[in-house]
């Protein structure tokens, strides 16, 4: 895979992301409270912890999907190179378009062929784009997604004749295609097979060098192998979850400050 | 992994596969049983629906022949009895009904399903399931007092600009000073808007359930790529849902060419073939057999009958073909019809 971009894309600064302050309620249970994490640019910041900790939920409330979601509200300001997403006058569309998510079992659009999946986001928000563009830029998002190779015979097929791994690979392809700032990604490798976690873990090293990448994972192993820095997520019976400890991931899992961090990262539970 | 080589594979081909005892447990049998008694009991009530029309019809087929099927008259008086026209009656009744109810079912299922605020939504299938349960001769006299004086002005309106259009074409001067109302009044077009009333509740009750089915990963996938509400339905929605459309539309397709009381109340009975839908007059199978059954002798009965029997055999057509095209869709599984 090519780290250098192809012309007409020029490589732009990437760009931070930080929750303050950050709580989220589904209906009238608060979920999580009191998050502050700042994700750094052109970084892979891992969100580890048990089930139900409410990581998911944080990595949604980054990109407003988690209002998706009937009864859902939250609280705290999620800042976009310093700007609020979440104040008025920015739309949801829009900031769902510059900060891109990949979920956790692989969706490709069933009725559209490999190409159309990966400009699916230019048709969703209207933008024109020329056939020759259109190409470079199917190739370029699937050479991104570490994709390109495996599909470049057959763009016109269906998505969902893919194999599980290829469709994940596929779905991010169809996220970087549109020229997000920030990629998300929630437990990207929880539904595939060793060797397609390990392409999608290649390709997330590769990506993380340039974007911003948030990921999810409840494979420890995963954290340290792509992440430079880790936020450990924990929710005690009955309260809100929260960030325990964050740091670098070496710091983190070599010398976790908090008890409860050291106990999870060694093994001792979750 | 198997480890077999080619020597120990020879001798599997020639193997017989064991006989394997399912195992069902006593409840799983009678229940096996008792459902199977239930589901052959359907087949064999619209099976002899169809051997009992069908015998009754032989009298009637063997003294007009094919005359039956390509005459335009309804006058026993007189021995000349043919169900061309009243076909063709019944086919344009149940196209226009379609028309307008294709386009509102889907919007309607749409509007609950993807667009209505969550506390509104039980209230509005509550209301769109009450349309279904009002009874159509109710349709008929709300068709015939109510809507047919404002439909008039339609019709009147829809042949004035698109008169050339054969379908929309009135024998009358449309343009008169004093118009003749009378040549608007009951006609196929109005029966057709009260038949669409009972059969919009249907079609909406099928396509929103299939709307509601959508996967959520789906949604999810183009709401995160910045779609907008209308574009996770164009994109996602109704792809998914195409064999619930279809299956919701065949289904008013049915009930539209079986409706009988609404058209019994607004028709004015009229035979000969007649494309003109706005113009007064025609005639369907069901309200040909309502109307006239009561005073019918016995061959006049069977030919009544006999009528019943091609329209029995029409709307099993629609639906088996409806259910084929569904079962090829992604989502027939869940749209039975």
């Amino acid at each position: 895979m090519t780290s250098t971009m192809i012309e007409g894309s020029p490589v732009t600064a990437a760009a931070s992301l930080e929750a303050v302050d950050v709580a989220a309620w589904f209906g009238s249970s608060l979920v999580i409270d009191n998050v502050n994490l700042r994700m750094q640019p052109a970084t892979v910041t891992a969100l580890i912890g048990p089930s139900g900790c409410g990581k998911s939920t944080f990595l949604r409330v980054l990109n407003r999907m988690h209002e998706a979601v009937p009864g859902a509200q939250m609280a705290g300001e999620v800042l976009l190179n310093g700007e609020d997403i979440y104040a008025p006058g920015h739309r949801v569309t829009s900031v769902r378009q510059r900060i891109g998510i990949v979920f956790q079992k692989p969706n490709p659009f069933p009725a559209m062929s490999i190409a159309d999946n990966v400009t699916a986001g230019l048709v969703l928000t209207g933008t024109r784009i020329s056939r020759h563009d259109r190409e470079t830029l199917v190739e370029e998002s699937l050479t991104r997604a570490g994709l390109w190779n495996e599909v470049k015979d057959r763009l016109e097929t269906s998505g969902s004749a893919l194999s599980g791994g290829q469709q994940q690979r596929l779905c991010i392809a169809r996220a970087l295609a549109n020229k997000p700032d920030v990629l998300l990604m929630d437990e990207p490798c929880s539904a595939l097979d060793p060797m397609s976690t390990r392409w999608i873990e290649d390709t997330i090293r590769e990506l993380g060098k340039t974007m911003t990448i948030v990921i999810v994972t409840h494979n420890l192993a995963q954290a340290v192998r792509v992440s430079q820095w880790s936020a450990f997520f924990l929710a005690e019976p009955g309260e809100p979850g929260g960030i325990v400890e964050q740091g670098s991931t070496d710091q983190l899992f070599s010398a976790p400050q908090d008890p409860r961090t050291a106990d999870y990262v060694s093994g001792g539970f979750g | 992994m198997s480890t077999s080589t080619p020597e120990t594979l020879e001798p599997r081909q020639s193997r017989v596969s064991r006989q394997l005892d399912p195992g069902f447990e006593r409840s799983d049998r009678i229940f096996h049983k008792a459902s199977t008694l239930i589901g052959l009991s359907t087949l064999v009530l619209t099976g002899a629906i169809g051997l009992f029309l069908g015998e009754q019809s032989i009298p009637t087929l063997s003294h007009y022949g094919l005359a039956f099927f390509t005459g335009t008259q309804w006058q026993p008086e007189i021995d000349k009895i043919g169900i061309a026209s009243v076909l063709v009656g019944t086919a344009e009744v149940a196209f226009v009904a379609v028309c307008v109810a294709f386009p509102l079912a889907i919007m309607f299922a749409l509007f609950i399903s993807d667009f209505a605020p969550r506390r509104i939504k039980s209230s509005l299938i509550s209301a769109i399931d009450l349309m279904a349960a009002v009874p159509s001769i109710i349709y008929g006299l709300w068709g015939f007092f109510l809507l047919q004086p404002k439909a008039m002005d339609l019709s009147r309106w829809l042949s004035q600009h698109f008169g050339w259009f054969f379908l929309f074409h009135v024998d009358t001067d449309p343009n008169a000073a004093v118009w003749q109302q009378s040549r608007y009044t009951s006609s196929v077009f109005i029966v057709g808007l009260a038949v669409s009333m009972m059969a919009i509740p249907l079609a909406c009750a099928v396509m929103r359930s299939v709307f509601d089915l959508t996967p959520l990963g789906e949604r999810e996938a183009a709401m995160a790529l910045g779609a907008t509400r209308w574009g996770v339905v164009r994109t996602v929605v109704l792809p998914f849902a195409k064999g619930g459309i279809i299956g919701g539309t065949m289904l008013a397709l049915g009930r539209a060419l079986g409706e009988t009381a609404a058209v019994l109340v607004i028709i004015s009975p009229a035979y000969g073939i007649n494309f003109h839908v706005l113009e007064a007059g025609g005639q369907t199978v069901s309200a040909l057999i309502a109307g006239n059954f009561g005073n019918a002798t016995k061959a006049q009965l069977s030919a009544l009958l006999t009528a019943g029997f091609v329209l029995f055999l029409i709307t099993l057509a629609v639906n088996y073909g409806a259910a084929i095209v569904i079962r090829r869709s992604r989502s027939g599984a869940a749209t039975e019809i």
